[in-house]
């Protein structure tokens, strides 16, 4: 028997279907946004997110209780989701958005996750069923903003580790060690929970799902929910006025030889310092 | 306009994208103030300095212990007091792990955005919205967004490279002490700083970077083959995402996406294949040189000089070259 259940783990993943990484986007004739039908997928530092919530069941046991995932999307972002699952999540809520509407802002993402959070920690019986661990991606590759997580644990007042690289979770002393990767090197910081964290590159490699855990992943359950069951309305603060294509650089000259680039590097007014 | 531009400093040398930071502010067309947090030791050294530089209209500056290492959970209570009941109209920072870190914090607990990496802006005073654009899809397109008037503090990050930075002059800026606002029993705490140490040029400002890929076979090599060309040029040294994630290079060096975003005289990308996410963080740099024995490595459509060699002949024969 645990001396308390206050000393339990549950931990929420929030992500996010994108535009695959290795897709070259291109910007739509309209110039209102890029060529979405292309190939979609989890993004790649939310898939961060969800291995490293895995990894420290497969290290805590069962300390840790709950492993949930979350996104807001369209219908087709539940295929996301059964990613999440098949890679070890328990269960999942889907916040749906219809198919034709833009992602919702960044603050609008953490009012959402706000919102369940709460509800959650709400109906919480015990202390030891509450959320106490978010886990997201530092940034999501399509509007590269990465400020979800920050504002998140601004919205709760919780505290947060950015850019992490190495997570630490200490559930008897309700504390987080965190190395943070920062400008020039990397930071340490200790958290009490509850805590954001969010993930950097380097913070582990994420799995690939196993036929059977993906099999596995088909029955486990998904929540449907709506913006308005939350109370919320996504309609954006910002107005996004044009997208266009960046100039396009010229490049392609090649040289023959090591004195050719010499020579390319002097005209350029490059020398040896 | 009123901008709030949260300035930093390593203790107590001052931030080059903060100076960025600055000029962006600059263009909003209105007054400028720069924030100073920090310990006591560096506090008044920097404010010193901030005063002198163009475009600062006042410094504000708050000194507590609490403030030695710039812990989001620490400082945004202070901003939130700033910025209640306050004149500004814009919160700006550069777009630095410290900064990224706090701004959205702080602007989500006042209902509004953080507009991130912002890389050019117009201000329109008649109607108080601010236009701005910002690269996504790891630059592969510009978006051109508006925060309109109706976001009363509008807060935003600057692409250092895009921004010439704020230069001294004569004049000097009134200062102002700020109180601290200090938070009991903090949730975070601060265990220690590792700063990758370096005789070369800082990455991020360098006019000249040397940059290495996975081709470098491993750290041993990287060092041995890049260095000596990085030296004769005295240029920065930089890496690929391959190459940081196989050990090669320490994690604050990685150019691309996701880290340093640089636009040098000359970026020189050796045994760098050219993956978007890495053309993303040097396709602005004025001379792209690439050495690689792939032919079809798309680094090349980027490159202006473009060799075609094994590069650990390539490189030593070329630095051996110029130090003639």
């Amino acid at each position: 028997m645990r001396p308390s259940a206050i000393q339990l783990l549950n931990i929420l993943v929030p992500v996010k279907r994108s535009v695959d990484f290795a897709v070259k986007i291109r910007v739509n004739p309209q110039q209102t946004g890029i060529d979405t039908n292309v190939k979609h997928s989890m993004n790649p530092f939310d898939e961060i997110a969800v291995e490293e919530a895995v990894r420290l069941r497969e290290k805590l046991k069962a300390d840790v209780k709950l492993i949930k995932a979350i996104t807001i999307g369209p219908p087709k972002a539940s295929d996301t989701l059964r990613t999440a699952l098949a890679m070890g999540a328990d269960s999942a809520i889907h916040v749906e958005v219809p198919e034709s509407s833009a992602s919702p802002e960044p603050l609008a993402v953490a009012k959402t996750l706000r919102a369940v959070i709460d509800k959650h920690n709400a109906s919480a019986k015990e202390a030891g069923d509450k959320f106490d661990l978010i886990i997201l991606g530092k940034q999501a590759i399509d509007d590269d903003l990465g400020v979800t997580g920050q504002m998140l644990a601004g919205l709760l007042g919780w505290s947060q580790a950015t850019f992490a690289s190495k997570v630490e979770v200490d559930v008897g002393k309700n504390e987080a060690v965190v190395t943070r990767e920062i400008d020039g090197g990397a930071e340490e910081v200790r958290c009490r929970l509850p805590l954001v964290v969010t993930t950097d590159l380097r913070l582990n490699e994420p799995r690939y799902a196993s036929l059977p855990n993906i099999m596995k992943a088909k029955k486990k359950p998904i929540e449907k929910l709506s913006p308005a069951d939350l109370g919320l309305d996504y309609t954006p603060q910002l107005e996004t006025l044009k997208v266009s294509e960046p100039p396009k650089r010229v490049g392609g000259g090649k040289v023959a030889s090591v004195d050719e680039l010499l020579a390319k590097l002097k005209e350029a007014g490059i020398e040896a310092a | 306009p009123h901008a709030l531009v949260f300035l930093e400093h390593r203790a107590g040398v001052i931030d080059s994208g903060s100076l960025s930071a600055l000029t962006a502010a600059e263009q909003l067309g209105g007054q400028v103030s720069a924030l100073v947090v920090g310990g006591s030791e560096h506090v008044q050294g920097v404010v010193d300095e901030v005063k002198k530089l163009k475009g600062v209209t006042s410094v504000l500056h708050s000194t507590s212990q609490q403030y030695t290492e710039p812990l989001p959970e620490t400082l945004s209570p202070l901003l939130e007091k700033l910025l209640s009941d306050s004149p500004f109209t814009h919160v700006v920072s550069a777009t630095s792990s410290t900064a990224k870190s706090l701004l959205p914090r702080v602007s989500a607990r006042l209902d509004a955005p953080t507009v991130s990496d912002v890389t050019s802006l117009e201000h329109d005073a008649a109607s108080g919205s601010t236009t701005f654009t910002r690269p996504i899809y790891a630059g592969n397109a510009i978006a051109t967004v508006r925060a309109p008037a109706g976001i009363p503090i509008k807060f935003f990050t600057v692409r250092g490279t895009a921004f010439a930075p704020a230069v001294s002059q004569d004049s000097t800026a009134d200062d102002k002490a700020v109180d601290p606002v200090e938070v009991a029993d903090p949730v975070t705490q601060h265990l220690k700083t590792t700063i990758a140490k370096s005789d070369r040029p800082d990455l991020g400002v360098a006019s000249r970077v040397v940059s290495g890929g996975r081709a470098l076979k491993n750290a041993e090599t990287f060092e041995k083959t890049l260095y000596p060309l990085a030296d004769a040029l005295g240029a920065a040294v930089g890496a690929s995402r391959a190459a940081v994630d196989a050990g090669y290079a320490d994690n604050s060096l990685q150019v691309g996406q996701t880290g340093k975003v640089v636009a040098p005289e000359l970026y020189m990308a050796i045994g760098i294949s050219g993956a978007i996410q890495h053309l993303a963080g040097m396709k602005d740099s004025k001379l792209i040189v690439a050495i690689n024995k792939d032919a079809d490595a798309p680094i090349f459509q980027v490159a202006d000089v473009g060799l075609v060699a094994d590069l650990f002949d390539a490189v030593p024969e070329l630095t051996e070259k110029l130090k003639k």
